[in-house]
């Protein structure tokens, strides 16, 4: 894990964001100095350098900053400038929100009324009904970003309907699915959520075929392993979007990706998402505001300006394992997206780190010990 | 400051520094504290251990047990003045100053052979017998002139570690 030493970089520097921080990978046993010698009381007593890491990450850890929201540099605080600020914050709220949200009244209103025809009417002719709603979905996304007043920069050919393929992402918020959804109708491995939300994933995204997860259950992963490969094989079903992160980044850095998404036997789309700061943080930290408060948040703003990149496909290698293919497909996309990667686990959000890792410091030590007490 | 208002007067910050011997600078002891927000979620004007465990890098520490009972429920004052040994400025004395109180867990002042025996079980886990480990550490400390029932003081560690070019330091990010 993260053997820095103690000297962590400060992550404030924009010009950090392509280089990738190396000190994240130094395997915890392989440190700089390899003591060796004959061992003695000192070389015992001496926990200096265990010391050091923990206080360097209490000072700043890595995974921490990966959940930092960023609120942008306040500009408004001069004689000049604040009235300008003051004028667009009426605005925005005064005009803006009112004409967005009488925007997505609108799309929903059209949307409901071809939904719930299409839904019930066509019951027995699938095929038909499939594409529509397909069509319906991707409207009813494209109000919402028109909401938010959404530029999207396409980048790279559009996803087609194969089958045996699915579509992996970086994670910021739930709006990364909706602004994908737009351009294409995936199916989409989601955790469940209560109210609204809850309810829209319960009747209008099992149409285009979702996949539900709970993580605060133990077997859960199993049942949705299984699920993952049923949908994956399935000719007739919408292609699968996958958000292997399991979590909301801050869109600066990237977490672990599970590797559930690379054991399908399927080949692996890579998309790039990068959101454009200037104009709003969309990274949805879902400890802080709940979903409505981040899309009125969403809506309050001049614009939701992102670019999406759809890259080449990859397939696993021969010899690589599932978890060696999720770490080159993470690659992919961080260097893309201008993401420093982290070799965190975005669950640990949830819950503690397995033993294994202090294991591992503890097992290095020993066997450093024991060696020094051979030598003479 | 020590609640969970998020604005340091410059009255606090010269307080906290005064109280940590200048370990850190006013822009650092700005960072500590915005650090220290961000670790107390709860806004109880202190980290508690889970805020603390929540740290997945400070988790994983061998020694990160030992660590909580010292810096537990600590404001945000007596906070710098725990990370004050880890400072560029602070001088060797108090860098083994620091190391003998992990080691001293009853606080008397005297480090006992059992008080050496737990931290380097902390260290070393399972991968060393209990056996072993009381042997090596046996064999070490004879060779260094004490024996298994020595009570070894601060002065002691300073003579075993002063010549040992120890290196603790941290760096605190300052946008």
């Amino acid at each position: 894990m993260s053997s820095s030493q103690g000297k962590l970089k400060p992550s404030s520097s924009e010009l950090d964001l392509d280089r990738p921080n190396i000190e994240d990978y130094l395997p915890s046993g392989a440190s700089i100095h390899e003591p060796h010698g004959k061992l003695h009381l000192r070389d015992l007593l001496d926990i200096s350098p265990i010391l050091t890491e923990a206080a360097g990450a209490i000072v700043d850890d890595s995974f921490t900053r990966c959940f930092k929201s960023n609120p942008p540099e306040p500009w408004n605080w001069n004689v000049y400038l604040f009235p300008l600020w003051c004028f667009g914050v009426v605005f925005r709220y005064m005009i803006l929100f009112p004409l967005r949200a009488l925007v997505l009244t609108i799309g929903w209103i059209i949307f409901l009324s071809c939904f719930i025809p299409v839904h019930f009417l066509l019951k027995g002719n699938d095929a038909l009904r499939k594409k529509l709603e397909r069509v319906l979905v991707e409207l009813i996304c494209s109000f919402f970003v028109a909401s938010w007043t959404g530029v999207v920069k396409y980048h790279g050919p559009r996803p087609s309907m194969r089958p045996k393929q699915v579509f992996v992402a970086n994670h910021t918020s739930m709006i990364d699915f909706i602004i994908l959804e737009q351009m294409t109708a995936f199916a989409v491995i989601m955790q469940k959520h209560p109210g609204w939300v809850g309810l829209l994933q319960s009747t209008i995204l099992e149409s285009v075929g979702c996949i539900w997860f709970n993580r605060s259950e133990a077997k859960d992963r199993e049942i949705v392993a299984r699920k993952l490969r049923d949908h994956s094989q399935g000719a007739d079903n919408n292609p699968l979007l996958i958000f292997p992160e399991g979590t909301c980044v801050n869109n600066q850095y990237s977490v672990m990706f599970k590797k559930g998404a690379f054991e399908l036997g399927c080949t692996v789309c890579p998309v790039a998402i990068k959101y454009n700061k200037i104009f709003v943080d969309a990274f949805w930290n879902s400890r802080k505001q709940s979903f409505t408060m981040h899309l009125l948040q969403l809506m309050t703003s001049w614009a939701v300006v992102c670019d999406v990149w759809y890259l080449e496909p990859q397939n696993l290698r021969p010899g690589e394992t599932p978890i060696e293919f999720a770490e080159r497909v993470r690659d992919i996309i961080s260097v893309r997206a201008g993401l420093k990667k982290v070799p965190w686990d975005g669950y640990l959000k949830y819950s503690r780190p397995s033993p294994k890792h202090r294991e591992r410091k503890q097992q290095s030590f020993a066997e450093s010990v024991l060696r020094r007490l051979e030598e003479k | 400051m020590g609640n969970s208002s998020s604005m340091l007067t410059q009255y606090d910050i010269e307080e906290v520094q005064q109280h940590c011997n200048n370990a850190f600078s006013q822009q650092e002891i700005v960072s500590l504290y915005e650090r220290f927000c961000q670790l107390d979620r709860s806004g109880g004007g202190f980290v508690s251990a889970e805020e603390f465990l929540s740290v997945p890098e400070f988790a994983v520490n061998p020694l990160s047990q030992r660590l909580l009972r010292m810096v537990d429920g600590l404001n945000f004052k007596e906070f710098v003045a725990f990370l004050s040994a880890f400072s560029p400025r602070a001088t060797l004395q108090q860098k083994i100053e620091f190391i003998f109180k992990v080691y001293d867990s009853d606080g008397n002042g005297k480090v006992t052979f059992n008080d050496m025996l737990d931290v380097l079980r902390d260290l070393t886990g399972q991968f060393i017998s209990e056996k072993q480990r009381t042997q090596v550490l046996t064999q070490v400390l004879e060779e260094a002139g004490y024996t298994k029932e020595s009570l070894l003081v601060l002065s002691d560690f300073v003579k075993i570690l002063g010549s040992s070019g120890l290196k603790m330091e941290v760096e605190v990010p300052v946008d």
